[in-house]
């Protein structure tokens, strides 16, 4: 209880509301009995990166970024993964769990009866992400630095980055859950995911695609995290990195709002 | 900023009390309460008033617009049209504070499935924003009060349904609550779990704690309520003690009476003026009298030879049966 | 009358004709996206000098279509037998409600088992399609590579359920997926030859069934030799569907009839 008690004390009041607090505690509590999940969820990406470092890197041999520059392929995609596992963790926290507890569990129905409102719910639950969130980037890149694969003291923006993420997929899952009729919804969910992970230059520049697919995958809000951390941890900066972050940060407030706004409706008839 | 957060949490600075309000003003008040969703008319311009200390009952088929009642009272449900008071402030701009003094027991368990029976209140009280050092004793007496208390580190999965309910009845008292707000609390339950239940809240009663509880178990709202409304169709229909209500709409006693198949049919004309009214179902007949033993001599007297002849004193289900029909509603 | 696995049987497929929308994204979408993604984009950049030497000039796509093919059923075998099971046990009890009837035990997971073959067969023969369609082999040889590609799911679907069936928590579900099913999604072969993993995991890829399916879709679709005679791949996976039957229908019956 003690280690809870001080990690809700570093986590400025400021930041999240003292009641939306106390959403991110309950969190806490649901997850000391399931730990492992917590804990496993660390792993994909690790492997995703071992084999890119000992697999693929060693069939596509060095990537070119944008100034022609060569770069490891190992170093190229590390930072996609950290961008991909922050949306993942995201999303998955704010799409199937939230969906459990509004359906299913009820939990924020017993919530809704305490002095709880639905905008102290949805900003409890989407910090709830973003610390989960933000755990699993620090791991990440202490990996990355570990196999070497930093190339800039910046790399530590990463964690913000990872977390400007995570916000904005959480936002954004969580107002889509609220629309969500059944599990089937998901697979929609899932498909989307899929499509952002693979598409979004983790895996190669967009170069490698025909001009009007490089304007497409623009269009991803993934693409943007993935350029903001890439360009951190190789240490390429530059002023469109604004854009980039504005992009984000937009797609998650607007998500919040909604989130928030729904919830009420549904919750609240 | 700060000064109005903290406004919106009575609980922390004042602790639950009742000084806002004087003893008889009402707790909580409706006047023309309405609740609509979409076309449909769930609540339709009700009036009542709960008073301090006393323990209210809404009583009413499936359907009949109270739990609809209960949600506005609770401050999650937005009124459609009408006034509504809790402790003297609006739902609609003060629901926080409102919560804050409230204990809310719904009709199905909103239990955290994820937590343990301890957790549970824990949490609870966290979202009222109690800090660890009161909840923690405050709950070792919370589940004492329920009998829960070796169950503490138990998950929430394996109680039986009646522990369930003491559980959130736990919970909904975490925070001190000026006001109990109890929707169907022992449907589903067995005949022990409920009468360890009632205990409870005419306990909680007896320490001024108000409730208001809906239901559809007559026995429930005798044992309980000191005052209820039945509610049909979206409307009051009646208001009073059980024994007032009993008074006006039923008699003293019932005659219960069962004939052989094919002479219950034509019976019916042949009951005249052995009762202040009659009843003739598929299966008895129901005779409503003030005197049962003259009733069952003049059944004597006239040669009616029913199968098997039953004298019980009325109850509140007659009262209720007389207002809401006996036609199924869902 | 149908004989009682079969009408198991029946009940899935009809519960699925309800259902399939969904599990289009992720038995048929999902390989398609890795395909497009990997096969054409990556490819682009393998096919250079360097790929091209390790693959001995075959084109990336070529080389990743079969390798998905088996990993595709790898991941249908493995999900069609975790949360369904666990579905039929714990969630909505259907097997306390089939075994109510005169259907066994036995019945049960032959019927599930069956049912799961059936899918995976659709599965193949429509990625198979696909894969022809992307140029990445031409049809006539990937229709070789069917057969393996369903024993290779039935290779996971049968532990899987055994796996299912006795474990108690739901959350061991999502960790068998983490530890095993996508490790081995990533290092079985599928996106690079497993030769190029350090010694260790070379001989855990090996062990893995995946690489067994992987090698067999491989050789079958590209008309090469596998590393190992067919034969010994086939009943290599084919101890594995075995074993895992009869575990299934043992811990099932300890589960649902104690």
């Amino acid at each position: 209880m003690s280690a809870q008690s001080l990690g809700l004390r570093v986590i400025p009041a400021a930041v999240f509301g003292r009641r939306a607090r106390s959403v991110l505690e309950r969190n806490l509590f649901v997850y000391k009995h399931i730990w492992i999940i917590l804990f496993s969820g660390f792993f994909e990406p690790l492997f995703y990166l071992f084999a890119a470092r000992v697999g693929l890197g060693q069939l596509v041999g060095d990537v070119r970024n944008g100034s022609g520059e060569r770069i490891d392929y190992a170093a190229f995609v590390a930072p996609a993964l950290l961008a991909a596992s922050a949306m993942n963790g995201a999303v998955y926290e704010s799409t199937m769990n939230i969906f459990f507890k509004l359906r299913y569990a009820k939990v924020y129905d017993g919530m809704l009866a305490t002095p709880l409102g639905p905008f102290d719910i949805a900003l409890g639950e989407i910090g709830w992400s973003l610390i989960r969130g933000a755990l699993y980037a620090v791991g990440f890149i202490v990996v990355m630095w570990v196999a070497g694969l930093l190339q800039s003291p910046l790399a530590v923006l990463g964690l913000p980055a990872a977390l400007l993420i995570g916000f904005a997929f959480a936002g954004a899952g969580m107002a889509a859950t609220s629309f969500m009729r059944s599990w089937q919804d998901f697979d929609l969910v899932n498909l989307a995911i899929l499509v952002l992970f693979l598409f979004s230059a983790t895996f190669y520049p967009l170069s490698v695609y025909p001009p009007w697919l490089q304007l497409v995958a623009q269009l991803s809000p993934l693409y943007h995290g993935v350029v903001l951390i890439r360009s951190f941890t190789l240490g390429t900066l530059e002023l469109t990195l604004l854009w980039h972050a504005l992009f984000l940060a937009a797609m998650g407030s607007v998500g919040l709002a909604v989130s928030a706004f729904r919830l009420r409706k549904l919750l609240t008839p | 900023m700060k000064s109005t957060h903290r406004a919106a949490e009575p609980v922390d600075e004042a602790g639950p009390g009742p000084q806002n309000e004087s003893n008889d003003r009402a707790l909580v008040e409706a006047r023309g309460l309405t609740k609509r969703f979409g076309e449909f008319v769930a609540v339709d311009a009700i009036n009542f008033s709960i008073r301090r200390g006393e323990a209210f009952g809404f009583l009413g088929p499936n359907g009949a617009g109270k739990t609809s009642t209960m949600r506005m009272i609770a401050a999650v449900s937005p009124v459609t049209e009408g006034r509504l008071e809790v402790f003297g402030t609006d739902p609609a701009t003060h629901g926080a504070e409102i919560r804050a003094r409230l204990g809310v027991v719904p009709q199905s368990d909103t239990l955290d499935t994820e937590l343990t029976v301890f957790e549970n209140v824990y949490i609870y009280g966290r979202y009222f924003g109690l800090p660890g050092e009161v909840l923690r004793p405050r709950i070792s007496e919370l589940l004492e009060f329920v009998q829960l208390a070796e169950r503490g580190d138990s998950k929430v999965e394996p109680l039986s349904g009646g522990m369930k309910r003491r559980l959130t009845i736990a919970r909904a008292l975490v925070n001190e609550p000026d006001l109990l707000v109890l929707d169907e609390p022992t449907t589903g339950l067995d005949p022990q779990a409920r009468h360890a239940l009632w205990d409870r809240l005419y306990r909680l009663k007896q320490r001024g704690v108000t409730l208001i509880i809906t239901t559809h178990y007559m026995d429930e709202a005798e044992q309980l309520c000191d005052r209820l409304v039945v509610m049909d169709q979206a409307k009051i229909v009646a208001e009073g003690s059980p024994t007032d209500l009993i008074a006006r709409y039923s008699t003293r006693e019932v005659v219960e009476l069962r004939f052989p198949v094919g002479v219950q049919e034509r019976i019916g004309d042949r009951l005249d003026g052995l009762a202040t009214r009659s009843e003739v179902l598929p299966d008895r007949v129901l005779l409503y009298t003030d005197d049962g033993d003259r009733t069952t001599a003049e059944i004597t007297r006239r040669e009616l030879a029913p199968e098997s002849t039953v004298v019980r004193r009325s109850t509140l289900e007659d009262v209720f049966l007389r207002l809401t029909g006996r036609t199924l509603v869902d | 009358m149908l004989p009682v696995p079969l009408r198991v049987v029946e009940a899935n497929a009809r519960t699925y004709r309800r259902t399939w929308k969904g599990s289009v994204v992720t038995t048929f979408l999902s390989p398609v996206l890795f395909l497009a993604a990997m096969g054409l984009g990556l490819g682009s950049l393998v096919d250079r000098e360097t790929g091209a030497r390790a693959l001995e000039g075959l084109a990336y796509i070529s080389f990743l279509a079969p390798g998905l093919l088996a990993a595709t059923t790898m991941q249908t075998g493995a999900s069609e037998s975790s949360w369904p099971v666990m579905a039929g046990i714990k969630w909505i009890k259907t097997f306390d409600a089939a075994l109510a009837t005169p259907v066994g035990v036995p019945d049960l997971v032959a019927g599930h088992l069956v049912w799961v073959a059936v899918r995976l067969l659709m599965t193949s023969v429509v990625l198979v399609v696909v894969i022809a369609s992307f140029g990445a082999v031409s049809l006539a040889d990937a229709l070789l590579a069917v057969p393996a590609a369903v024993l290779t799911g039935m290779a996971f679907a049968a532990p899987v359920t055994a796996y299912t069936a006795s474990t108690e928590q739901e959350t061991r579900l999502s960790s068998l997926f983490r530890f095993a099913i996508i490790p081995m999604f990533l290092f079985s072969g599928t996106f690079f030859p497993a030769s190029q993993l350090p010694d260790w995991l070379e001989s855990v890829a090996y062990a893995t069934p995946l690489w067994h399916g992987v090698e067999l879709c491989r050789g079958a679709a590209l008309g090469t030799d596998a590393t190992l005679p067919v034969a010994a791949h086939a009943s290599y996976l084919l101890a594995w569907v075995a074993v895992g039957w009869s575990l299934s229908v043992r811990s099932l019956r300890r589960r649902l009839l104690p």
